[in-house]
C-alpha cells in the first residue's frame, strides 16, 4: 500500500536536484527531527517526508538484519463510528469488516463501482463499534470521500483525523526488542504476545497510543500511532532505546525497496482506479461471500474484460533494472506488458520488478525481456514475493 | 582531497578537471546526493568520441537513473573500471576514486566555477 512517486528516473539530474522545499508542503511533526538527522527529503503527496538520512541501501539492510524507524505521519487516518459502523464498512470496503475481532486489522480494498481500486487501506477495529481507516496520504480524500458518501445511509460517522495523528513505524527483526525497552509505552497486551496484524490500545506519556504489528516491509514490525504532539518524545525515545538493537531512521526510499522485495503493491503503480483486485493477484481480498451487496460488487462479479494483464514477478539479469513504465517484450519484440516498479533488490543483489504483462505469458518460467531504456534485458517471471523472512 | 574550487563544472552536476588535453569528468557530491545510493554506473567505451552535451552514460541509483553528459568533444582515453566494479565510489569519494571517465579533448568550452556551480545548486 502507502506511498506515491520519487522523482522521475531520468529527470533526476536535470530536474530534480533544483527543486526546494514550496511553503504549502505539509511538514510531519517530526520535520524538525528529520533535518537535524540530516535527512534528505522528497515531496510525497503534498509533504516533505524524509528520502533517505545516509544511505537506501544502508538503511535497507538495516530493516533485513536490525530495526529501522520510520515516520509515516504523512498517511491518513479516517475514523468510522456508530452502531452500524461495521454494516457500514462491509458496504464500503470489499472485505468483510464486521467479520473481524476488536483489536485486529485486516488489509482491504475500497473499490469503485466499476470494480476499480481507489485506495489499499488496512482497517483496525478499535472497539466493537469504532474503527480506523489507514489510507494512503495521495488518497486521503478520495478515501475520506468515498466513506462519507457510502455510510451516509448508515448510522456511523466519519472523521479523518490524518492531522491530530502520527504515525512511526519500528520495522525489522529487532523491532520487538526495541518496543519492550521502550518503559514508556503502556500497552494492556505485551508487544510479544501481539499477534500479526493484530493492535493493541494503551497509553504513552498520557495520552492515547495504538500499537498494530503490522508494516510494509517483509519484516516483523510495529506501527505506532500518537498525537501529533507525541511523535518527537516517541521517535527520541525509539532512537535512544534503539541504537542498542541497531535501529537507525530510514527514509521512503528504502520503504520502496522494502515493499518491492515484500511483493507488497503500491498505490498508483500496482493498483490503480483501472485495476481490477484480481489483476492485481488480490482477489482474495475482495469477499464475494458477503452477504449484503457492497460498493463494486457486481463489477468485480463480472471480472475484468478477457485477456487482462495480470500482475506478475519479473527476475532480470545483470545489474540493470527495469523500472515504472518500461515495456515488457517477448522474444519477437512484440510489447506484452510493462513494469509497475523495479529495482536492483538490495537484499537479493540481481534485479526484481513488478510488471502487468498479458495472461499468455503470465506463466512462472517465461522467458520475457526489460526494455531498459533500449537494451533488452533478459527476464523470468518469478513467483511473488521476491523475498519473504525465514520464520523463527 | 581534492580541492573542489579549482574543478570546472556542468549545470548537469558535473566536474571537470584539466590537466593538458584531458579531462577528467565525475558528477559532483550534490548530484551523489540526490540520486542516493550508486548501483550501476554504464561507461562509454576507451576510444569512443563524445560530444559535448550528449549523453554518453548512465548512473543508476536505487530509486532514480542520471545521465551522464560529456562535458567536451573529444575522444574517451580511460574510464574507471573500479567504480564499474564498486559503483558505491560515487557516494563515498564523488570528486576522487568515483571518477568516470577521461577525455582528450580540442577545446574546452565554457565552464562554470566553482562559485557559479555553488551558486546554481544554492548551497
Amino acid at each position: 500500500m502507502t506511498e506515491g512517486e520519487f522523482p522521475h528516473p531520468t529527470a533526476c539530474l536535470e530536474n530534480s536536484v533544483t527543486e526546494r522545499p514550496v511553503p504549502h508542503e505539509k511538514l510531519s511533526p517530526l520535520h524538525q527531527v528529520h533535518v537535524d538527522a540530516g535527512a534528505s527529503f522528497t515531496d510525497f503527496a503534498g509533504w516533505q517526508m524524509p528520502v533517505r538520512y545516509s544511505s537506501d541501501l544502508a538503511e535497507h539492510h538495516a530493516v533485513r538484519t536490525a530495526a529501522g524507524l520510520f515516520d509515516l505521519s504523512h498517511m491518513a487516518e479516517i475514523i468510522v463510528a456508530g452502531p452500524e459502523a461495521p454494516q457500514a464498512l462491509d458496504f464500503a470496503l470489499a472485505g468483510k469488516i464486521s467479520a473481524i475481532g476488536i483489536g485486529q486489522a485486516k488489509y482491504t480494498l475500497l473499490l469503485s463501482a466499476d470494480g476499480g481500486i481507489v485506495d489499499d487501506v488496512v482497517v483496525y477495529r478499535t472497539h466493537a463499534d469504532r474503527f480506523g481507516v489507514v489510507a494512503n496520504a495521495s488518497n486521503r480524500f478520495a478515501a475520506a470521500g468515498a466513506l462519507s458518501v457510502r455510510i451516509a445511509e448508515f448510522d456511523a460517522t466519519v472523521a479523518d483525523e490524518s492531522d491530530q495523528l502520527a504515525l512511526i513505524a519500528v520495522q525489522g527483526p529487532a523491532s520487538l526488542a526495541i518496543i519492550e525497552s521502550l518503559a514508556t509505552l503502556d500497552i494492556p497486551i505485551a508487544a510479544r504476545d501481539l499477534r500479526y496484524y493484530w493492535s493493541s490500545i494503551g497509553t504513552y506519556l498520557g495520552d492515547e497510543a495504538m500499537v498494530g504489528r503490522t508494516g510494509y516491509t517483509g519484516e516483523d514490525g510495529f506501527e505506532i500511532y500518537v498525537k501529533s504532539s507525541k511523535a518527537v518524545p516517541l521517535w527520541t525515545e525509539l532512537m535512544q532505546v534503539g541504537r542498542a538493537h541497531g535501529l537507525v531512521p530510514a527514509g521512503l526510499a528504502s520503504r520502496d525497496t522494502l515493499r518491492l522485495e515484500a511483493g507488497m503493491p503500491l498505490y498508483s503503480h500496482e493498483l490503480t482506479l483501472d485495476t481490477f483486485p484480481v489483476q492485481a493477484g488480490l482477489g482474495r481480498v475482495v469477499n464475494l461471500t458477503k452477504p449484503a451487496h457492497f460498493v463494486g460488487r457486481e463489477a468485480v462479479e463480472a471480472g475484468p474484460p478477457e485477456g487482462a494483464r495480470v500482475l506478475v514477478g519479473l527476475r532480470a539479469a545483470g545489474k540493470r533494472a527495469g523500472r515504472a513504465d518500461y515495456p515488457v517484450l517477448d522474444a519477437d519484440d512484440t510489447e506484452v506488458g510493462i513494469v509497475t516498479s523495479g529495482a536492483l533488490s538490495p537484499t537479493l543483489g540481481y534485479p526484481i520488478a513488478m510488471a502487468y504483462v498479458d495472461p499468455a505469458v503470465s506463466e512462472l518460467g517465461t522467458e520475457l525481456f526489460i526494455d531498459v531504456r533500449g537494451t533488452h534485458v533478459p527476464a523470468s517471471v518469478v513467483a511473488l514475493p521476491f523475498y519473504k523472512r525465514a520464520v523463527t | 582531497m581534492v580541492d573542489q574550487t579549482s574543478l570546472q563544472y556542468t549545470a548537469e552536476h558535473e566536474w571537470v578537471q584539466v590537466l593538458g588535453d584531458i579531462a577528467t569528468v565525475g558528477i559532483t557530491a550534490f548530484a551523489a546526493d540526490k540520486l542516493g545510493d550508486v548501483v550501476f554506473v554504464d561507461l562509454p567505451a576507451v576510444g569512443s568520441t563524445v560530444a559535448s552535451g550528449k549523453v554518453v552514460g548512465e548512473i543508476e541509483s536505487t530509486k532514480s537513473v542520471g545521465e551522464l553528459f560529456a562535458p567536451v568533444d573529444g575522444e574517451v582515453t580511460e574510464i574507471n573500471e573500479a567504480v564499474v566494479a564498486s559503483p558505491e565510489l560515487v557516494n563515498s569519494d564523488p570528486f576522487g576514486d568515483g571518477w568516470l571517465v577521461k577525455v582528450r579533448f580540442t577545446e574546452l568550452p565554457a565552464l562554470l566555477s566553482h562559485t557559479e556551480y555553488s551558486l546554481l545548486v544554492g548551497e
